[in-house]
């Protein structure tokens, strides 16, 4: 800090950071990207190991025998199923009180704003059934989850048969401590957002139900079941949540750990894990796997039904049984035993879940990043904008060289102007506020007037107000202060500069994904905007760095990365499906990532826009 | 002198003892000083209590003694037994009577989810009185510690109970005595003590030792005095809540190290009479486990002239037909505690087992063996029930075995139990570590008839109530309590109290709410697993409900015409308390994995990064003229002295 009290050393350093402004730049951002690649080479990251000590040392046996008898009874719900074409109830609850639970329902309405054409739904009408398994000699205070989606087809029926199945292997066992909840939950996410609702007795997204009757006091742990086959290959974790939040990773951990014992393949992000780490495809099998999961992070959309537990600081995950060509398989009662395993240790908790990491990525299943490997990356990418805003600054501070009168400019200098910069800055704003309002206001009325259906209408409706906002007239400052001067623009942009500082630290401290990929867009954008550039070139660029178009590269990028490639039509549909389930996404479990783009980030966008055809 | 009136009394019950060897318990010639001021308080003392019963849930105890009336007569088959069995109770005037005096009795309840409920209850009555601050230093059958405990204390009444689990009262319908989960101890102390507190704080120590259990963590922060909800079951006029103190613990877990004390206060311990019943592997292997001690002042005879102390000690358990094995509907003494019954414990005076019979009427449920010709009607808790009895003390119950393997074998899993009038659950509701809110749910099941319960909710100070926010609704309409009694926390010191009169619809469902905000603690106050949240006792809801027999007025089921036309008013309503399940609340938790780490960063950047970008922001940096040289000083000063401008 001496360094920076002295005067002459100030000056000094405040040339060289201004003098070899662009040269640092580009070195932060090539670092921050050499940074983040390098998070899923094995040796820079950590292994995995259980914090929890409750869950560590504690053995448990696995004694789950009836894995046939569980297929048994799903095959029965399927009938049953088939019969009702739809939720069983009446079955389930007998079933369920012949295992010695206590039953309870719970009904559900749910009109959506616009219909879900990707899920063919508009008007959600469902039965949540589930059934307690008293702990003896508990006092009704803490909970575990099983729970496992009724799933139209023929789904999801091996998991239900699990699920009972459980149930009644759990419920003669006298060693729990905890209740626990097996629940058969409708029409997948609505269902559980309104079970979690009704058992919380909270209302968030303004949906109908019916209050709960049974409760287990506070849900210490959750897992989401989905089975639809009588065997399979390997077992999937998925840990994405809404808006991006993850478990615990002694979750994780405990699952890692059980398969590893019982000898299952388990996956994530559907990706084994390789040995090779040292060759480039061991390297590039890594990287898949952790972008696989920064894109699904950063969409922040609950990836399973576990993903609506963690809004209630509720440790979950789903686990999907999946049956491809391999030739060992797994049978029923080795999952059955693999659950039975996890929640005995579920049921030693003493305390939550939080001996162990809430922020990580994962670029295999035994390996994680932290938020301590991570969040440099996302800095080195920061810095850029505070270095261009210091630029920005010492131009503006500092009185141009050939001055004759200089009393006259300093006075000028002291008061920039407010007008013209918080013009820009309402008018972009506004645009956001329309873009995040009107699609699903003016659906009806774009039905009416255009040969569209309401979904089409609404994400239609969505793009054409983005594009309009790109026409707005964006020199109101000319009518206001007459000619844009130099200076004008400059505070315009280190206002811009620091807003989007600002807007993607907080971003990538919440969601680190979406934080990231955004920087990685709108950071070069940001460092280079000025109205002098060629302005073609600059608004090509500037559109292709886009949010909506980062969009558009997501979905290419991930369908690569799922190695299901797409020509761009079907890519250009799944974009469209992708914006509707993103507004649907909000209006119905309260995800964040649409206002965040529409009100925040795009205004932000224009900002520069505006910025660049400054006259 | 009343000492030496003891010592006395002492020599009489050895010679006592020694003489009269088949009469078990010891009697009493001469009525002591004592016993001749009680004899002239206690028409008055009558009175007040009756007066009570009028309005107050004190009927329990009303109710218990009717329940005892009824068995006396409905019984006709029961007398001639009891009159053999328990000479003590129909010997004539002219024979002293015991002072002491013990019963045991087990109720079987089998239960419509084929699970079965075993109730122990074991009284020892001892007619001695030093509430006007004589000391006795004879104990026969009453336990010593106890008696101690009450003499010191000034006690008047004392209950307490220790549970392990939650009574499930859609399953299994009303226990005969009500139980929170953990520890719950609630104490009248005597008008005549000054320091209430100090002495509820040595009394709780003393428990402690005696129960081994975690009774001194009860201190002023779980501590409250309820106004209304808890009245003295025993007689005695005093209702002035000032004395007294109700605390629970709903966090303690009841153990073998728990039973065993309890098990030592018993006469016999657990080497005779029922008592042989309680192993704890087997206690403690069932769905709900809970045991008390309640002791209080009851009168000794129809008169009401002397007052004796009644030590109570009840034992509740639940076994569970799924976790048991097999799941066949069957249940023996055997399976149920590993143990069958040989003899009465010979200290007791009557000891039973009562099997309940009454959703068996004819038999075609379950079958009992050995069947016996012995039945009783009581009517318990609002509802006429009949039983089969066994009567330890006949050595016909045991047979030829001489022993007693009771065996209920169900026959069909039929029938529904009827739903209880009465049942209540609590939840928080909200997510997020700031605020919250409370739910409690009450349940009036009763078709027609609304009646009144009473609400007691004790929170601890760091969830911090918003009672502005409290709101009662049923069916939809705001549902106006009658009566309400707050208590503000204090933080720290004492927690909230909150009793709230409402009256129930019928029908209906009540739901009382309350907004709290989440208190952040000092980090010394965390316990040692502050991830595990903390709790919050059970609320108490303590309410006279209609009965049951009143209910079904239009069913003349068997029963004369002439009987049933008017409700009966005797047993119009009956008391029953119920409590909720206790909360378990995560409070705003600092993550004490690193507090060094974070101590030390904290630290480091306030000092060194807050300090100096301060200094650069605020202050204008110029650059410094060169010092001038010394002469140039010199020169400087005396141009000052001279008055001239310096250089």
């Amino acid at each position: 800090m001496g360094l920076l009290s002295d005067p002459n050393r100030r000056q000094a350093l405040i040339s060289l950071l201004t003098r070899l402004n662009a040269p640092i730049c580009m070195v932060c951002y090539m670092a921050g990207v050499a940074w983040f690649m390098g998070l899923a080479f094995e040796p820079f990251t950590l292994r995995t190991y259980m914090s929890e000590n409750a869950m560590g040392s504690t053995m448990v046996e696995e004694r789950f025998p009836a894995g046939e008898r569980a297929l048994a009874t799903g095959r029965e719900f399927a009938a049953h199923k088939k019969k009702a074409d739809g939720m069983p109830v009446d079955w389930l609850v007998k079933t369920m009180q012949a295992r010695g639970l206590e039953v309870f329902t719970q009904s559900f309405t749910r009109k959506l704003p616009f219909p879900d054409e990707n899920k063919e739904r508009y008007l959600v009408k469902g039965t949540n059934v589930y059934g307690i398994l008293r702990a003896p000699r508990a006092p009704r205070t803490e909970a575990l989850v099983l729970s496992a989606p009724c799933s139209p087809g023929d789904n999801n029926n091996q998991a239900v048969g699990l699920l009972l199945g459980l149930a009644q292997y759990f419920r003669n066992q006298i060693f729990w401590a905890k209740d626990i909840i097996f629940l058969v939950n409708e029409h997948d996410l609505i269902g559980m957002q309104a079970w979690l609702e009704g058992y919380h007795h909270t209302n968030t997204t303004g949906m109908d139900w019916s209050p709960l009757q049974g409760r287990g006091g506070s849900i210490q742990a959750a897992l989401s079941l989905e089975l639809s086959s009588d065997v399979i290959t390997s077992l999937d974790l998925v840990l994405e949540g809404l808006n991006g939040q993850l478990p615990n990773l002694d979750l994780a951990n405990l699952f890692y750990a059980f398969c590893q014992k019982i000898g299952v393949l388990c996956t994530i992000q559907g990706k084994l894990q390789r040995n090779d780490w040292d060759s480039v495809s061991g390297y590039s099998h890594a990287v898949q796997t952790m972008m696989l999961m920064v894109m699904k992070q950063a969409s922040g959309r609950p990836w399973g039904d576990h993903g609506l537990f963690l809004r209630y600081h509720i440790e979950a995950a789903t686990i999907k049984g999946i049956n491809s060509f391999r030739q060992f398989k797994t049978d029923t009662t080795t999952i059955g035993r693999l659950l039975e395993g996890m929640y005995r240790k579920l049921n030693n908790l003493l305390e939550r879940l939080h001996q162990s990491y809430f922020f990580y990525l994962m670029p295999s299943l035994s390996h994680f990043v932290s938020i301590g490997y991570y969040m440099p990356a996302f800095g080195l990418l920061a810095v850029i904008l505070l270095l261009r805003a210091l630029d920005l600054w010492v131009q503006l501070v500092t009185p141009p060289q050939r001055t004759e009168d200089g009393v006259a400019d300093i006075e000028q200098q002291s008061s920039p102007e407010v007008l013209p910069v918080l013009t820009p800055l309402v008018i972009s704003h506004l645009t956001g506020v329309a873009l995040y309002i009107l699609p699903i206001r003016f659906q009806d009325m774009a039905v009416e007037h255009f040969p569209v259906s309401e979904t089409e209408a609404v994400v239609l409706t969505a793009i054409a107000i983005y594009t309009a906002g790109l026409a707005l007239p964006h020199n109101t400052h000319r009518l206001l202060a007459g000619e844009g001067t130099e200076q004008g623009w400059k505070v315009l942009k280190l206002v811009a500069v620091l807003y989007l500082a600002v807007l993607l630290g907080c971003t990538a401290l919440i969601n680190f994904s979406l934080g990231f990929i955004l920087a990685l867009t709108l950071v070069p954008v940001a460092a280079f905007v000025t109205p002098h550039v060629p302005k073609v070139l600059s608004a090509f660029i500037l559109v292709i760095l886009s949010p909506a178009c980062t969009l558009l590269f997501s979905v290419f990028f991930f369908q690569e990365l799922q190695e299901m490639p797409v020509s761009f039509q079907e890519g250009w549909l799944l974009y469209l499906s992708v914006i509707s389930q993103g507004i649907l996404d909000h209006s119905l479990y309260g995800s964040l990532v649409y206002p965040l783009i529409a009100l925040l980030v795009y205004p932000c966008w224009l900002l520069f826009w505006n910025i660049l055809f400054w006259k | 002198m009343a000492g030496r009136r003891c010592s006395s009394s002492v020599l009489l019950l050895i010679l006592w003892s020694l003489s009269v060897f088949i009469v078990v318990s010891s009697q009493e010639t001469t009525p002591t000083g004592g016993h001749h001021e009680v004899a002239a308080d206690n028409p008055q003392t009558t009175t007040e209590t009756e007066q009570q019963t009028a309005e107050q849930p004190a009927v329990e105890e009303r109710e218990w003694k009717a329940t005892e009336v009824e068995k006396a007569t409905l019984g006709d088959a029961e007398t001639d037994k009891q009159a053999t069995s328990a000479p003590g109770s129909v010997t004539p005037s002219s024979v002293p009577r015991p002072k002491d005096d013990f019963q045991e009795e087990l109720v079987i309840r089998p239960l419509h989810s084929g699970d079965i409920y075993a109730s122990f209850q074991f009284r020892t009555l001892w007619e001695t009185d030093f509430m006007k601050g004589n000391k006795v230093s004879h104990y026969r059958l009453f336990p010593k510690s106890l008696g101690q405990v009450i003499s010191k204390f000034s006690v008047r009444e004392l209950h307490i109970s220790f549970t392990q689990g939650y009574w499930r009262t859609m399953q299994w319908g009303q226990p005969f005595l009500p139980s929170p989960p953990g520890a719950e101890l609630w104490v009248w102390f005597q008008d005549t003590v000054t320091d209430v507190d100090g002495m509820w704080k040595e009394l709780t120590n003393v428990l402690s030792g005696i129960f081994c259990a975690s009774l001194n963590f009860i201190d002023s922060t779980n501590t409250v005095q309820p106004s209304a909800s808890f009245k003295p079951l025993g007689i005695g006029n005093v209702t002035d809540h000032r004395f007294l103190r109700y605390a629970t613990l709903p966090r303690e877990i009841v153990c073998t190290e728990n039973l065993t004390p309890w098990k030592k206060l018993l006469p016999c311990g657990s080497k005779a009479g029922l008592a042989i019943l309680l192993k704890s592997e087997k206690l403690f292997h069932s769905s709900f486990h809970s045991q008390a001690v309640h002791i209080r002042p009851v009168c000794q005879d129809q008169d009401c002239k002397t007052t004796s102390w009644e030590l109570r000690q009840t034992l509740n358990v639940i076994f569970d037909l799924h976790t048991s094995g097999q799941g066949k509907r069957e249940w023996s003494l055997f399976k149920m505690f590993s143990r069958t019954l040989t003899e009465a414990c010979p200290l007791a005076s009557s000891s039973k087992v009562y099997i309940d019979i009454t959703d068996d009427p004819q038999g075609d449920q379950f079958e009992l063996t050995p069947a016996t010709p012995l039945l009783s009607q009581a009517v318990v808790m609002g509802d006429r029930r009949t039983f089969s009895v066994y009567d330890l003390t006949q050595q016909i119950t045991f047979g030829t075995m001489r022993s007693l393997n009771l065996l209920i074998r169900w026959k069909s899993s039929e029938g529904h139990m009827l739903r209880p009038l009465l049942h209540a659950e609590r939840y928080v509701a909200g997510y997020g570590l700031q605020t919250g809110e409370i739910h409690t749910l009450m349940y009036n099941n009763h078709p027609y008839r609304s009646f009144p319960v009473l609400l007691l909710d004790s929170v601890p100070w760091y969830l911090r109530l918003y009672i502005h926010t409290l709101t009662v609704t049923s069916k939809g309409k705001e549902n106006t309590p009658s009566y309400i009694h707050y208590q503000p926390s204090k933080d720290r010191v004492r927690p909230h109290l909150l009793e709230m009169l409402v009256q129930l619809p019928p029908n209906s469902v009540t739901e009382v709410t309350v907004q709290f905000e989440r208190a952040l603690l000092k980090w010394t106050e965390y316990t040692p697993d502050p991830n595990h949240g903390f709790y919050v006792g059970s609320s108490v809801i303590s309410s006279l409900v209609p009965s049951i027999v009143a209910m079904d007025t239009n069913s003349s089921q068997e029963r004369p015409l002439f009987s049933n036309f008017f409700p009966c008013k005797e047993e119009s309503s009956y008391f029953v308390r119920i409590y909720t399940e206790p909360l378990l609340v995560n409070l705003p938790t600092p993550d004490f994995s690193m507090p060094y780490n974070v101590i030390c960063l904290t630290c480091t950047v306030v000092a060194v990064g807050y300090g100096s970008l301060y200094n650069l922001l605020t202050r204008s940096f110029q650059i410094e003229e060169p010092s001038p040289g010394l002469a140039k000083r010199i020169a400087n000063i005396i141009r000052k002295m001279r008055g001239v401008p310096p250089l």
